[in-house]
């Protein structure tokens, strides 16, 4: 997505997030944070545990307000957006969630499941043309008519998350953060759901901020991607440029630790440790351009070092 | 040939549920040696958790295991044992790491008195010489500063070191196999590893065998020296790691290897596995994979396959290897991996 013509949908400036702000418990959850995701692309988004990923995928979709920085879709400010324009923001923008079970109402049926969003957003005029729309949902993530009176507990994992799926889609939104949307699946089932997501990108022409714990599964679905570490962004780039060019000796860790279903090179293979002391040593860090599209987080001197270990 | 310290032979166990009998273990067979890491493979019902949960008598009250199933620890059958039996097996002979750290640590015992309490139950330690030993354990699997922390109570550590504490738990009583069942699933990569690490350094340390489960294949890789495949209850495929790696015969096999990314794999080449898997309180006449199988034949439908002989130390339950089957060509993933196994393992001539 290096195509500088590329529509900027999302654009997050200097983002920064606390929780208990002005308490004892006081915790900076985000930090500085800056990206744009341009229209039609698969942003990923890594990071371990606590690191921010999925504070930062809802703060995108205001369910958090951020204590500074803004986050722009389509050119408007979220956050200052009026009711109706909130409104349209909220059918524009949808998640998919990580438990499908979890995120599903186990009270309604398929139907109004999917109903639901159909008539908050007003795409249905009479029960004819609702029934006729769930059914083209349903057939969209491969499920059929049968499945439209059921309830949620009759269905399997995969089949549930094909549900959220459909759910998310049903508002015909044009942007999607999948957070963790395959982690609570079977292997086996994993690949059809993110087989389906990337399908259902190319037919709807989607944006999606992917939000996943397994890398090889984020470079597989990524144009760019962007490493969270404690909050701030460490390293950002082509899913090409971050896994097969790292700067940040973060992410190069990171990388190391994915084991791969390789037994001679696994065996043979140690892991980056990484010592993430000097992050707090007070220096100003920045993201610093290294190749076009390529930025990492570092002074003008580590910079220069990150370039020349690369070399 | 070595004799094993574990065997399994026909193990079946059954569930009594409110909608019928769930057939869990349909027929597993396996043997485990000394000093060795086998790991079994397979998605979530496949029976790998039921099975080893087996080995240490831990099923629930509704579960069966059927007459004939043996389960052989040197001359013992494990398979006979009552509750008050199992005292002499659990902690002491056979060892367990469950996947969740904060579940398997008793929140209200300090965590060095629950490294010590196994010291004390099994080896007769004294309090004071445990906790001695306790202390020493909690160094071996890299706890730091384990002087000031002996007394923590678990809900002061974090996951990684929760899960360390439970390795030293399970090592406490000097086990000669240790189960781990997802020991690392719950870890984010960077800690998953370093119990890894933790995990592989013990067993050599030790000459502890270890029962690996997990279904991600880049784990296996790392620390199996053979592997298992499990699909609804039953194996399917065992060989080497590297044969299971680089020279899969089952179907099964092969799509669970190419249904995984790896950090090259192209968009749009990503091969699922379509549908799910069969429901065991009908287990399916013929091979339980044969609905999902692209490469299915009409016997897979109607009969079992049994286990075909690829080496002496790789067998596979499809009907594929027999004389009588078509050649098919596997997906091209595996293609990949099977060239890879002609250039290296394959010797000339």
């Amino acid at each position: 997505m290096e195509n500088p013509e590329a529509k900027k949908l999302v654009s997050i400036k200097n983002l920064t997030l606390t929780f208990n702000a002005g308490k004892k418990n006081e915790k900076t959850a985000l930090e500085d944070v800056s990206f744009d995701i341009y229209e039609g692309e698969t942003f990923g988004l890594v990071g371990e545990s606590g690191s921010g990923k999925t504070t930062l995928g809802r703060t995108v979709l205001k369910l958090y307000s951020p204590a500074g920085g803004s986050i722009e879709f389509d050119g408007s400010d979220i956050n200052k957006m009026k009711k109706k324009e909130l409104a349209d923001f909220r059918s524009k923008a949808q998640m998919i969630f990580q438990d499908p079970q979890a995120s599903l109402n186990g009270r309604l049926t398929v139907s109004n499941i999917l109903g639901e969003g159909l008539d908050e957003a007003g795409f249905t005029k009479n029960k004819e043309e609702r029934r006729k729309k769930v059914l083209e949902l349903l057939h969209m993530v491969g499920l059929n008519e049968d499945h439209a009176s059921r309830y949620p507990h009759e269905f399997s994992g995969g089949q549930k998350q094909r549900i959220g799926i459909a759910r998310a889609l049903a508002v015909q939104p044009k942007f999607v953060i999948a957070d963790e949307p395959i982690s609570a699946l079977d292997v086996s089932v994993q690949a059809q759901v993110v087989n389906l997501l990337a399908k259902l990108q190319k037919e709807q022409k989607l944006t999606y901020l992917f939000i996943a714990h397994d890398l090889a599964m984020v470079k597989y679905l990524s144009d760019r991607i962007g490493v969270l570490h404690w909050g701030k962004l460490v390293e950002l780039g082509t899913a090409d440029q971050v896994y097969n060019h790292p700067l940040h000796p973060y992410t190069k860790s990171l990388l190391s630790a994915v084991p791969v279903p390789d037994p001679v090179k696994e065996k043979a293979h140690h892991v980056k440790s990484y010592d993430p002391s000097f992050e707090k040593d007070g220096q100003e860090r920045h993201m610093v351009e290294m190749e076009a599209g390529h930025f990492v987080l570092a002074t003008q001197e580590e910079a220069a070092k990150y370039k020349a270990d690369q070399n | 040939m070595q004799t094993p310290i574990l065997e399994v032979k026909n193990l079946e166990v059954s569930f009594a549920t409110y909608a019928g009998t769930i057939q869990a273990i349909r027929g597993v067979d396996f043997q485990l040696f000394e000093g060795e890491t086998l790991a079994i493979v397979g998605e979530s019902g496949s029976g790998k958790s039921v099975t080893t949960k087996t080995l240490l008598g831990l099923n629930a009250a509704n579960a069966t295991v059927k007459k004939g199933s043996q389960i052989l620890l040197g001359n013992t059958n494990l398979a006979d044992y009552k509750e008050k039996d199992w005292d002499q097996i659990r902690g002491k002979k056979i060892a367990m790491v469950f996947q969740d750290p904060m579940t398997s640590l008793d929140p209200t015992m300090t965590i060095g008195k629950q490294i010590a309490e196994p010291m004390e139950k099994h080896l007769g330690k004294k309090a004071k010489e445990a906790r001695e030993a306790a202390l020493a354990l909690m160094k071996d699997v890299g706890i730091p500063d384990a002087e000031e922390h002996i007394d923590d109570y678990p809900h002061q550590w974090s996951g990684g070191m929760r899960q360390r504490a439970v390795i030293a738990i399970a090592l406490a009583a000097e086990p000669d196999i240790l189960i781990a069942d997802e020991p690392t699933t719950a870890l984010d990569v960077t800690i998953q590893a370093q119990i890894l690490n933790i995990l592989k350094a013990q067993q050599k340390k030790r000459k502890m065998a270890v029962i690996f489960i997990t279904h991600d294949l880049g784990v296996v890789a790392d620390v199996a020296d053979r592997v298992a495949v499990m699909y609804a209850g039953k194996i399917v495929e065992k060989g080497t790691v590297n044969e299971i790696f680089y020279n899969p015969k089952h179907p099964y096999t092969w799509g669970l290897l190419s249904s995984m990314p790896t950090t090259s794999t192209a968009l749009g080449s990503l091969h699922a596995i379509p549908g799910t898997p069969p429901d065991l309180l009908y287990p399916p006449k013929g091979d339980a994979f044969a609905n999902r199988n692209a490469y299915a034949l009409k016997i897979d439908h109607e009969k079992q396959p049994p286990f075909f002989q690829v080496s002496p130390t790789h067998e596979a339950a499809t009907w594929l290897l027999d004389k009588r089957a078509p050649k098919v060509v596997p997906p091209e993933e595996i293609q990949k991996r099977q060239a890879y196994w002609q250039e290296h393992f394959v010797k000339e001539g």
